[in-house]
Formats: structure tokens, sequence, C-alpha cells
């Protein structure tokens, strides 16, 4: 279970985040809905550990572990997987390579065993076939000229091969026609199940056709302004933001 | 240091050959150790570092070390250790002194003044030479320190072809002065690799003369991981069309360490294609220098020169100077050059984070990752496993 308690953080002393209240409980999943420049993505960096954020208050724990003193390495050993609204390229980084060493290093710090070369490129490229990815994706070096959808669907694979229990999926689905949304969200739906959770931010009631959340949220200004059931997302879709900041 | 210190130590009349010495030993005395007040010297104070060192011949010892496997070349204080060494039947060695010549500065006149010994490799055309080590091992254990200079010639026939992986290692306080003098013929094709890594209290000045005739391939990989003072010098020449050469390097340095790359690539005839591709990664207060000058002769048209320099500067003291030099007489000629400077990329370190990869294996990782392009051309399998075992090493020792 995620528990965000009264969450507050600035950028260069600016705060953005403003007292975020917010439990996803066990196997739930949740969608977070906003407009743009509401601290959607600062949220999921500050959950994922990224440095320049300065929490100032509030607690997040995760499976009763603070999460907000934990390195960003042992947040992703801890089953915390953020999928980048921009992904990041690594020249000089094959693709197979970069899964399989993150792969390796959770196994290590879990203290499970490595897996070789041969059991993880069969089981990546299941996986790349699952998820109607070219063959090359895996040789390929870590997002370098790829699409602005492959570099989503990468982030699907990996998302697919370190199985997380506690996912974040920033925009995910921005940029990606129906066919690529479908397989994000078939990735999404293949890890649900009792100890998988996962905060879907996106601005699109469409992802949640295929998603289904338990749980809709709007964050506006910083701050958690309305929750509901997968409804919400309908009428937000007919009617915007407009006038939820003041509720 | 005053000029005529520099040899004092020295009895040259004793050495073999000592009248084909007289030249270089006199030009070294008049000149003394370059300075920064030398152009080609500019960044790299090599008076300074040798300040306070008395220089003296190296004396015949004996240095323990894991060999590799196959044919191999030892040389253990510039001399040529039989014993350990499974030389084929083209290797000889430098008899009596080498030969004067008027290329190269002052650390060229040492290595012609001191010169005992050294590894001479001789291809027929055609001849296939397979791969070959050259080690070399020094010590300085004593008060002096020694000055080991070889001689290394390596001239291939036409069409000939070898790979040569070469490692320098050592103990103590040193000064490592190798010459090599390589000569291809038309279409022979020499695969040249170099491990650096010296004592941390040695100095390695290398100096390399490479004519490459026409057709023919000088690939070179450079890596510079030891010595506290380092220069690895290249003098290039394309003689014949159609020749190309690869003048690629990496340093790895740390600490007070002082590495220099420095290359001269002269394209003599038409068509040649010379690339260089140089990779710097600085921590502690390293510096770093790389000095390239491409010459392209009025006749050299067609000239595909590119030559890319690259620092990552691990810590704020760290260090870069970069030197490019582009002399083109030639009309129809392509050639570019570029220089970046810059330290890891947080936003890639944080996404490795992110997915699990510990912070120290993250930067290993993108620093292994900002040097491939260096290391691409080397496809020798034995010549990379030297080479990543030497940056694996280099990452566990703590950069
Ligand atoms: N590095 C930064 N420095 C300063 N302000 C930032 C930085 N990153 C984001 N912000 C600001 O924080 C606010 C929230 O941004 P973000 O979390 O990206 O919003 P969202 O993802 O909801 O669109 C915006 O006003 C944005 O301009
Ligand atoms: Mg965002």
């Amino acid at each position: 279970m995620l528990e965000i308690k009264g969450l507050t953080a600035t950028i260069d002393g600016k705060e953005i985040l403003r007292g975020i209240d917010l439990t996803v409980p066990e196997g739930e999943i949740h969608a977070i809905m906003g407009p743009n420049g509401a601290g959607k993505s600062t949220l999921s960096y500050v959950l994922s550990g990224r440095e320049g954020y300065e929490v100032t208050g509030g607690s997040v724990t995760y499976n009763g572990a603070d999460l907000l003193a934990m390195e960003p390495e042992e947040r992703a050993a801890a089953g915390v997987f953020l999928a980048f609204q921009y992904p990041v390229e690594l020249p000089g980084v094959g693709n197979a390579n970069f899964i399989r060493t993150a792969l390796n290093a959770i196994r290590r710090a879990r203290g499970e065993a490595e897996l070789d070369a041969v059991q993880f490129l069969k089981e990546a490229r299941a996986a790349v076939t699952a998820l109607k990815m070219p063959d090359d994706m895996l040789k390929r070096n870590v997002n370098v000229g790829f699409s602005g959808g492959e570099k989503k669907r990468n982030e699907v694979l990996q998302m697919a091969l370190l199985k997380p229990t506690l996912a974040l999926l920033d925009e995910t689905d921005s940029g990606l026609d129906i066919d690529a949304l479908k397989i994000v969200a078939e990735g999404v739906n293949a890890l649900r199940g009792p100890a998988f959770s996962a905060l879907v931010i996106t601005h699109y009631q469409r992802l949640l056709d295929h998603i289904v959340p338990d749980r809709v949220h709007v964050l506006a200004a910083g701050k958690i302004v309305r929750s509901g059931g997968p409804e919400l997302a309908l009428e937000l879709e007919a009617n915007g933001y407009a006038g939820l900041e003041a509720a | 240091m005053s000029g005529t210190d520099l040899l004092d130590g020295f009895d040259l009349a004793a050495l073999p050959g000592a009248s084909a010495r007289e030249a270089a030993s006199a030009r070294l005395r008049a000149g003394g150790w370059p300075t920064r007040r030398d152009e080609a010297w500019h960044y790299t104070d090599l008076a300074a570092g040798l300040r306070g060192f008395a220089l003296g011949p190296a004396p015949a010892v004996e240095v323990a070390a894991e060999l590799p496997e196959g044919q191999r070349v030892v040389f253990v204080n510039g001399r040529f250790d039989a014993a350990r060494s499974t030389a084929p039947d083209w290797v000889g060695r430098l008899g009596g002194a080498a030969a004067d010549t008027a290329r190269g500065g002052v650390v060229v006149a040492l290595n012609t003044a001191l010169a005992e010994d050294g590894v001479a490799i001789t291809l027929a055309p055609g001849q296939q030479g397979g791969t070959l080590f050259l080690v070399t091992l020094a010590a300085g254990r004593g008060e002096t320190m020694p000055a080991i200079a070889p001689r290394h010639r390596i001239a291939l026939g036409a069409g000939a072809t070898l790979t040569l992986i070469e490692t320098a290692r050592g103990e103590g306080s040193y000064l490592h002065a190798p010459v090599f003098e390589v000569e291809l013929g038309e279409g022979a094709r020499l695969n040249h690799y170099r491990l650096q890594d010296e004592s941390g209290e040695a100095v390695h000045v290398a100096t390399i003369f490479a004519e490459i005739a026409g057709g023919a391939g000088y690939e070179s990989f450079t890596l510079n991981r030891g010595a506290r003072l380092s220069r690895n010098e290249t003098h290039a020449r394309l003689t014949g069309p159609a020749a190309d050469v690869h003048l690629n390097a990496a340093q790895l340095l740390n600490g007070t360490q002082h590495g220099d790359v420095t290359t001269v690539v002269r394209h003599d005839a038409p068509d040649c294609a010379s690339r260089q591709t140089v990779k710097s990664v600085l921590a502690g207060a390293a510096r770093g220098v790389f000095q390239g000058r491409i010459e392209v002769d009025r006749i050299a048209q067609k000239t595909d020169g590119y030559q890319m320099n690259q620092a990552l500067l691990l810590s704020d003291e760290a260090e870069i100077d970069s030197k490019p030099e582009l002399e083109i007489f030639a009309d129809d000629v392509k050639c570019s050059h570029g220089a970046t400077i810059g330290a890891l990329d947080p936003e890639q370190l944080f996404y490795l984070r992110s997915r699990g990869v510990p912070a120290a294996e993250a930067k290993s990782i993108l620093i292994r990752a900002f040097l491939d392009e260096a290391l691409e051309p080397v496809t020798d399998e034995a010549a990379r496993a030297v080479f990543e075992a030497a940056i694996g090493a280099w990452w566990r020792e703590g950069a």
C-alpha cells in the first residue's frame, strides 16, 4: 500500500506540491488527471527519488517503509517503477544490457540469483513479441533514435521485465496512436494482481477505457482537489478542469 | 636542471655504436628537456615532471608478471627477456644502436642516445603475422630513476597483416621513453593496440612514427591509465593513395595524473582517410591534454579527415586542454573536427538509478558508454579483453 500524507515539496524554493494526501491500496490502480503544470510529474519524481526536489513536509510510505528515506535504486528494489514522461537517451548503452543490468541489480538487492544473458534474452524476446515491438528494440542503444512512441513502449518493455509492484506511469499514453495505446494498457493489465498497484497519470479518458482505474483523482495547483470513481474521468473529459482549483 | 646534466648519469662511450649516439646526445645536451616555452610541449611540462630526479641507466632486474598466451615478446627494463618470450622467427631485435633520425624532438634524441634494445618486426609481403603481444615491464627500485629507451621497428611488406597488442606496466619510479618506427607497405594492415598502465610514479613518453603506403591501413588505439605523467605522440604520414589511419585513444586519469595525447597526421597522397576519436575521463585533479594536427598537402585531394576530442570531467578540479589544428593546402578536401567537455548527465544517472542500478555502477556504465566510440574500431577479441579489463580495474580502484 502506498500512503502519501500531507506531502509538500519545492523546486528552487518554489512550492510545487502543496499538501498531497493519497492512499493507493494493494491491488488497486488509481488515475491522476489534471491541467499542465499542476505538479503531476513532480509527484512522480518525488516518489521515485529524483534529485532537485526538496520535501518540506509530509510523509510517503510504501508497504510500511519510509520511501522518502530511500535512494532511487533502493526504491526500485522495493518495487517502485517510474515510466518517464520523457524517457532518457543513453548513447553507447545497449537496451538489452541496460535492462538486464537493472534486473540483476534489483535481484542482487533482494538476495536473488542473477539471470545469465541467455535466460534474460529468452524472457526479453518473449516480452518484445508480446508487446508487438520490432525485434531490433533490444539491440539498439537505449532510446537513441527512437520515435516518441517507441520510447514510451520501451518504458513499458522495461516495466514488463522488471515486474514492479508499484508502477508510476507519467503520461505514457501521450503521443501514442490507438494501437500503441492498447499495447501500453496490455502491459499494465498483464501486471495487475493483488500485489500490484499503479498511479496512472494521464490527460485522456481513452487510456482509462483500457486500464480501468479503481479511483480517479484530480491534481490541480499541487493538491488533490477531487477524487471519485472511473466516472469522474468521463466528467472531466466532458467539462474540463475549469473551476476545479476552487473546489 | 641544465642541459648538460641530462646525461650525466650515463657512460655513453661504453654503449655499442657510440658514434651513432653522438649527434643525438649533442642535441639533447643543447636543448635540455622541453618546457612550456616549447610550443609542442606547452601543455605538458616535461622538465618540471623530471626535475629533482637523477636519471641513470636501467639496471637488469626481474619483474614478475602474468603473461598472455600465444606469440609474445617480453622486455624488462628495456631488455629483451628471451626466457619469457615466445617470439616467431620474424621477430628480431635492434642490434647495436638505433639510427639517428631527424624526426621528433628531444625525447626522440634521448631515445637515440640511449637505445640498446628493441623489437624488430619484419613481415614479408603477404605474410599474416596474427596476434603478437609486446609486454614491457619496468622497475625503478634504487636512488636513480632508470631511463628505459627501447627503439622498436615494425616493417610490414605489401599486403602483410599484424595485430600488435602492447602492454606497458611496472613498479616504482622510472622513465619509459619508447620510440616506434612503423613502416607499412602497400595494402598492409597493422592493428596497433597499446595499454599504458605504468606505475603511478613513472613517466611515460612514447613516440610513434608511422609511414603508411597506398591502400595500407594503420589502425591504432591507445589507453592511457597509468604513470604520473604521460605523453603519447604519434606522427602518421599517408604516403600513397587510398591509405587510411585510425588514431584513437582514451585516457582514464585521477589524482594528480597528467596525460597527453598528441597526434600529427600528414596527408601526402590523394584519397586517404584519417580518423581520430580521443576520449578523456578525468577524475580528482587530473589533467588531460589533446593536441591534434592534420596536415593536408597540396596534392592530397579527396582527403577525408575526421577528428573528435571529448572530455568527461568527474570533478571540479579536473582539467582538459585541447588544441586541434588543421593545415590544408588542397582544395577538394573534407575535414571536420570537434571538441566537447562535459560532466556526467544527472538525468542519465537518475534514469539508471530509477531502474535499480546503484549510483557507482550507473556512473561506470555511463563512463564506459562515453568511451565506446573510441573503442569501437577495436574488433580484435584479445585486444578488447585487455582494454575492458583495464577499464574495469580503473573503475574498481576508485575513479
Ligand atoms: N526544474 C524545475 N525548475 C523550476 N520549476 C519547475 C521545474 N520542473 C517543474 N517546474 C514547475 O513545477 C510546476 C509543476 O510541473 P510538473 O510537475 O511538470 O507539472 P505537470 O506534470 O502536472 O504538467 C510547473 O509550474 C513547472 O513549471
Ligand atoms: Mg508532466
